[in-house]
């Protein structure tokens, strides 16, 4: 019970950071049917940002701790946000009106340059964050062991999710998205700046993706230069799984992959753990195409 | 004159699709296009929408020259178009859909206004107003194209085959509004399928062939000129 009660939470933390970075993913994918493969890496720049402000800025002596990591995480989210639509500028809208195919190598092509760059500007050894920022103690609820550590990287992802979810479905700009998402040229004959639509989203995607990265250097202390790959593959199935294009579906399928592989990596083998991902991403691709939210998004009119 | 296009022409890649047309439309008119499939109909609304770039040409909207706005500033000036397939927000609600054709509208008292006329003028849409889109009937779906477009207070309104794939009575009833519409002060460029229908509703009209304007006239005189008859009224009598 113990070990499941660990795992549980264990899992629900891991996913809430699968969840964050598979919002990314998704947004991109709904307003211009592009998988952004540059976007794992967007979650390293996060987390190295996040750990050079940390050391240079020395953030958390001004404010006290809890006051320098808001500060800090905000300034992460936006520096990832502005390379998201340097990202958008440079390799993708040259390239608006190119085959699918196009975008897609070229997105490829700019994830290399982004993790060769981080390891041309940090090196190729792994990095380490300060210790002892978050609050480690670990409390009892009915004797079963809560990481306090954990909480705060689940609660601040569902934080960012819901704020996402409320700003997506509620304002009139989260509308605008909406419908660029369904039909570009629609929207533009209501008025709206399909262009602004795609910096926004090239904005949000990256921002949530670059507090993740910062949340996994925080909580996991070591980062290392192609850690978005797996990352980002991870949370790639986890929008597959939650339905690619719609963003509750990212935000489901991004906790159910955490608990599942973490109960994976308990009951079957610590070693399978990526594998046991993967295999999830197979089944749901042979069972349900759409994803277990996603036949909202599949529906044409 | 509301909208004055001069040698509008556009090309698909290497494809001229329109080979420079000029369009006069008063104040207060229905306009009507007609034409077969493939004459250019849609794509002379939407590129006076600017949904499609001119590559030469001009078009003046009371006397403002709009050719190089893109789509969304075209709004601004009051010209809104109920495009072909109706294309409404499928996943959204019928109250989002028509929030939308109000995007570029800041005055809030204007938006109830207008959103009042429109429930008005298509009551159904107002029992429907938390319903998703998708699933109204291909009726509904063509009220709430025109709703959500009135809902800009448009100046202009371009209508693209609004009877398409609709039985005849509920044509007939969307014909009817497109009236009461224009009574009220909009002006109106109709593209239709039914030529019919379209020349008893307009007051002139102008026929297309592969790209040019090969006919201008006032919709009755169209009416009874043999070639019309013969090519898009189904021949004689009826």
């Amino acid at each position: 019970m113990e070990l499941f009660f660990t795992q549980l939470t264990n899992g629900l933390a891991v996913g809430g950071i699968y969840a964050l970075i598979a919002l990314g993913y998704t947004m991109v994918y709904g307003v211009l049917k592009l998988i952004n493969f540059a976007h794992g890496d967007l979650f390293t720049i996060g987390a190295y940002l996040g750990l050079t402000l940390l050391a240079s800025l020395g953030l958390t002596g001004y404010v006290g701790t809890a006051g320098g990591l808001l500060f800090l995480a905000l300034m992460v989210m936006g520096l990832v946000g502005i390379i998201g639509i340097l990202l958008d500028r440079a390799a993708y809208k040259p390239l608006r009106n190119s085959p699918r195919l196009s975008a897609v190598v070229s997105a490829l092509g700019a994830s290399i340059v982004f993790s060769n760059t981080i390891m041309l500007v940090y090196g190729p050894s792994p990095k380490v964050y300060p210790q002892g920022l978050l609050p480690t103690h670990v409390f009892y609820l009915f004797g079963l062991p809560v990481p306090i550590m954990r909480i705060i990287i689940l609660a601040t992802s569902l934080f960012l999710m819901i704020g996402l979810y409320v700003f997506i479905q509620k304002t009139r700009t989260g509308t605008a998205i909406r419908a660029a998402a369904i039909d570009q040229g629609a929207a533009r004959l209501m008025g709206i700046n399909v262009d602004r639509v795609i910096m926004l989203v090239f904005f949000i995607g990256p921002a949530l993706g670059g507090a993740a990265g910062l949340m996994v250097g925080l909580h996991y202390g070591q980062i290392n230069f192609t850690m978005g790959w797996i990352y980002g593959l991870k949370a790639f199935t986890a929008a597959i799984l939650g339905g690619i294009g719609n963003i509750p579906g990212a935000m489901v399928g991004g906790l159910l992959l955490g608990v599942i592989e973490s109960m994976g990596a308990a009951y079957i083998s610590n070693a399978w753990k990526d594998a046991i991902a993967f295999f999830v991403l197979i089944l749901i691709l042979i069972v349900r195409p759409t994803g277990l939210l996603g036949e909202r998004v599949a529906e044409k009119i | 004159m509301i909208l004055d296009v001069r040698n509008l022409q556009v090309k698909y890649g290497n494809v001229k699709a329109l080979h420079g047309i000029d369009l006069a439309v008063e104040p207060g008119e229905i306009v009507c296009i007609l034409g077969a499939n493939g004459a250019g109909k849609s794509t002379t609304l939407n590129a006076i929408c600017g949904l499609v770039p001119p590559s030469a040409g001009e078009i003046f909207f009371n006397g403002i020259p709009i050719h190089r706005l893109p789509a969304y500033k075209i709004v601004e000036h009051k010209i809104t178009q109920a495009p072909e397939g109706r294309r409404i927000f499928g996943t959204l609600t019928v109250q989002e859909n028509l929030d939308l054709g109000a995007f570029t509208s800041k005055n809030r008292d204007r938006m109830k206004s207008s959103l009042a006329w429109i429930f008005e003028l298509f009551p159904r849409l107002a029992e429907r107003r938390a319903q998703l889109a998708g699933t109204l009937s291909g009726g509904e779906q063509q009220m709430l194209a025109i709703g959500r477009a009135l809902m800009a207070n448009p100046r202009l309104l371009l209508l693209d085959e609004p009877s398409l794939g609709l039985a005849p009575v509920l044509a007939r009833q969307i014909f009817k509004t497109i009236r009461e519409i224009n009574e009220s002060g909009v002006t109106v460029i109709l593209v239709e399928q039914n030529a019919r229908i379209a020349l008893k509703l307009a007051h002139r009209g102008y026929v297309m062939e592969v790209g040019k304007i090969v006919m201008e006239d006032t919709a009755l005189a169209l009416l009874e000129n043999p070639d019309v008859v013969q090519a898009y009224l189904g021949g004689a009598g009826g």
